[in-house]
């Protein structure tokens, strides 16, 4: 409860900037391995229309942060709205990108078939997908760059194809929000890029994403917000109000060093920082 | 094998033996694809004490009451490994031997006990530890088909959300599937499995008819339902066969010997399948190897074409191996070349480049830069 006035100003800094509306209202969720706490206390929200980094240390409750919003994970306290409504309710609202690593590859299908599986909320019990969930699942399969791996066997595709064929699985789910647990892990450069490009376009098209993020560097060039976590939730909002080096600094301790440079885009503002890492941005 | 056909207990004994062989192999698919293949041997275990209590409950030895008793306590089992799991530090193998023992060592203790009884209607239940295929009826094939038909029928019907709930369970969460209710639905038709199987397998060998039909069927294919269609197959394939042998060989019990049918399916898949099959990877391993060295002398004779500013000007089998000093067999590498028109040597056993292996050597450098 002693949040509430600080999450009522981060609502107001968010109205200016987006439709005002929260996709997601996160309340005092606390979330606990054993004893051990993950996430601690965290009240925020995403506003509509934003593409959000969620950023923090390892073990600072990223992934737990997104697996508590779909109810993969069962707080200890606290909870989460998604368009103001339990998640229970909105599952239709929402696509969930998991970790690459999350699923064995060898398994015995192919591209489509994992595509399709977008498809299985909306078709629910015991219906089979039909040509025209194929059709969209192709259609999905396009739009990453995929549309000539359909029948390929899953075990054959790299890390970079992996990743898409999981994005075509939640493009398919033509959900309103988004949430993807490190889509840029172990992809090559060329795909990021083209991921980002997706992203954006989704953010363009009305959706609301919000994506674990490991690598400081690229924060501004993607996103538009950031959270900062670790455990507790340092802070969110636009990246270009909460992406300063005192935040960073409490999210990841001493462990980030600061370069800065003049930014010629934004000369009101002081400086912006470039982030080089050391040790935290490195992943697990 | 004419005598399937004519003579009437053979003829029920190999019906028996397929059915086990289809409902197992199909849904053992599933287990070995979630990496549970050690769910089936405890299950099969567990199911003995079930088996022996129903006997001692009911006085009967009617074959749907012992499945009923043996699914019951496989059951239970199942409950006692998740709660093992839930509450302890214990983890699922560890908790799975655990629970398997346990209920086989009582099992065998109400077996030795129901033995003990003066009462002759005991005979024949430790047919459930290696199983007697010899001893099925028609009407236990009856039961045997019905259920174990309607196990496949379930899995046909739920056949997107088992699917789905085999390849990424998170997922399936958070589309709204009750995953917790579809895990129950799985091991059930797995518990059926194994409990179609008992009589004739025996509670011993039951989880490698669970196991070895998934594992061979896999090596051969790529596509969910192939594998389980496979499986179900092999299954019945090693069932009738392993029947046949045991029902000519006096006190060859049927369980070991539809196991070893089904084991050399295994072991020949493993071998000697496409894709997959050790034999054909080690085959393709030696022509990746052979390709690569052929070309890093490809690209050697180039080099010292290029230092020479003329391909013909010829050098030793010395000077190419000093190039690849980690690397033997370049003579023979050479020979290979000289075969494919690549390579020549002139009389004083001096190697050059041909035409076309100028042409072979600069499409391999080239596009050996690409990839690096």
């Amino acid at each position: 409860m002693h949040n509430h006035r600080e999450r009522d100003s981060r609502d107001g800094s968010s109205v200016s900037k987006t439709a005002g509306r929260a996709a997601i209202e996160i309340r005092d969720l606390t979330v606990a391995y054993q004893q051990k706490p993950v996430l601690w206390d965290v009240d925020m929200d995403v506003p509509e229309q934003v593409l959000m980094a969620i950023v923090g240390p390892n073990g600072a409750g990223k992934t737990t942060l997104i697996k508590s919003i779909i109810g993969l994970v069962r707080p200890v306290a606290g909870q989460v709205m998604v368009h103001g409504k339990g998640y229970g309710e909105q599952r239709r609202l929402v696509a969930y990108v998991p970790q690459r690593g999350s699923v064995d590859w060898d398994f015995p299908t192919d591209v489509l078939d994992v595509v399709l599986m977008g498809r299985y909320g909306a078709l629910g019990w015991i219906r089979r997908p039909g040509k025209h969930d194929r059709d969209l699942a192709l259609q999905a399969l396009d739009k990453v760059g995929m549309v000539d791996y359909a029948t390929r066997q899953i075990s054959q595709l790299s890390g970079g194809q992996q990743q898409r064929v999981f994005l075509a699985r939640a493009l398919v789910q033509d959900a309103q929000i988004y949430l993807m647990d490190e889509p840029f892990q172990g992809v090559d450069a060329t795909t990021e890029r083209a991921i980002v490009t997706l992203l954006q376009e989704l953010r363009g098209a009305g959706r609301t994403v919000l994506v674990v993020h490991h690598d400081l560097q690229t924060v501004p060039d993607y996103f538009d917000s950031v959270t900062l976590l670790n455990v507790r939730l340092i802070a969110s909002g636009p990246v270009r109000e909460v992406f300063t080096e005192p935040n960073l600094r409490l999210t990841y301790g001493g462990r980030v060093a600061f370069l800065y440079r003049d930014n010629e885009d934004t000369p009101d503002t002081s400086a912006t920082p470039t982030i080089q890492a050391a040790g935290a941005a490195l992943d697990s | 094998m004419d005598d399937i056909f004519t003579d009437y207990t053979l003829r029920t004994v190999a019906l028996g033996a397929g059915t086990l062989g289809i409902v197992s192999g199909a849904l053992g698919s599933y287990a070995v694809l979630r990496k549970q293949s050690l769910l089936g041997d405890a299950l099969s275990h567990a199911a003995l004490p079930g088996v022996a209590l129903a006997f001692i409950l009911t006085g009967s030895k009617g074959q749907f009451v012992l499945m009923l008793g043996a699914a019951i306590a496989g059951w239970i089992a199942t409950l006692f490994v998740a709660q093992i799991v839930r509450h302890t530090r214990i983890k699922q193998d560890s908790a799975l031997g655990l629970v398997l023992s346990v209920f086989f060592g009582f099992g065998l203790m109400l077996l030795t006990f129901i033995q003990q009884r003066a009462d002759a209607s005991q005979a024949g239940l430790d047919r459930f530890l290696f199983g007697q295929a010899a001893a099925l009826l028609e009407s236990d094939v009856i039961t045997m088909a019905a259920v174990g038909g309607l196990a496949i029928a379930l899995m046909l019907i739920f056949w997107k959300e088992l699917k789905l709930l085999s390849f990424d369970p998170d997922f399936a969460v958070t589309i709204g599937f009750p995953v917790r209710a579809l895990d129950i639905l799985l091991t059930t038709l797995l518990v059926i499995a194994i409990v179609v199987g008992l009589q004739t397998v025996g509670v011993v060998l039951m989880s490698a008819m669970v196991v070895a039909p998934a594992v061979a069927a896999r090596q051969w294919t790529d596509k969910l339902a192939v594998m389980v269609g496979a499986a179900a197959f092999f299954g019945a394939i090693s069932g009738v066969v392993g029947a046949y042998i045991s029902s000519r060989e006096e006190n060859l019990p049927t369980g070991p010997a539809i196991v070893i049918c089904i084991t050399c399916i295994a072991l020949l898949s493993l071998a000697l399948a496409p894709n997959r099959g050790l034999v054909w990877s080690r085959v393709r391993q030696w022509r990746n190897a052979h390709g690569l060295r052929s070309d890093a002398v490809l690209a050697d004779l180039l080099a010292l074409a290029q230092q020479h500013d003329e391909a013909q000007h010829g050098h030793s089998v010395e000077v190419l191996t000093a190039m690849r000093p980690e690397q033997g067999g370049v003579a023979r590498t050479l020979r290979q070349l000289a075969d494919q028109g690549f390579a020549v040597s002139n009389n004083a056993g001096e190697w050059s480049l041909t035409h076309a292996g100028l042409a072979e050597a600069k499409r391999v450098t080239s596009s050996g830069q690409e990839t690096s």
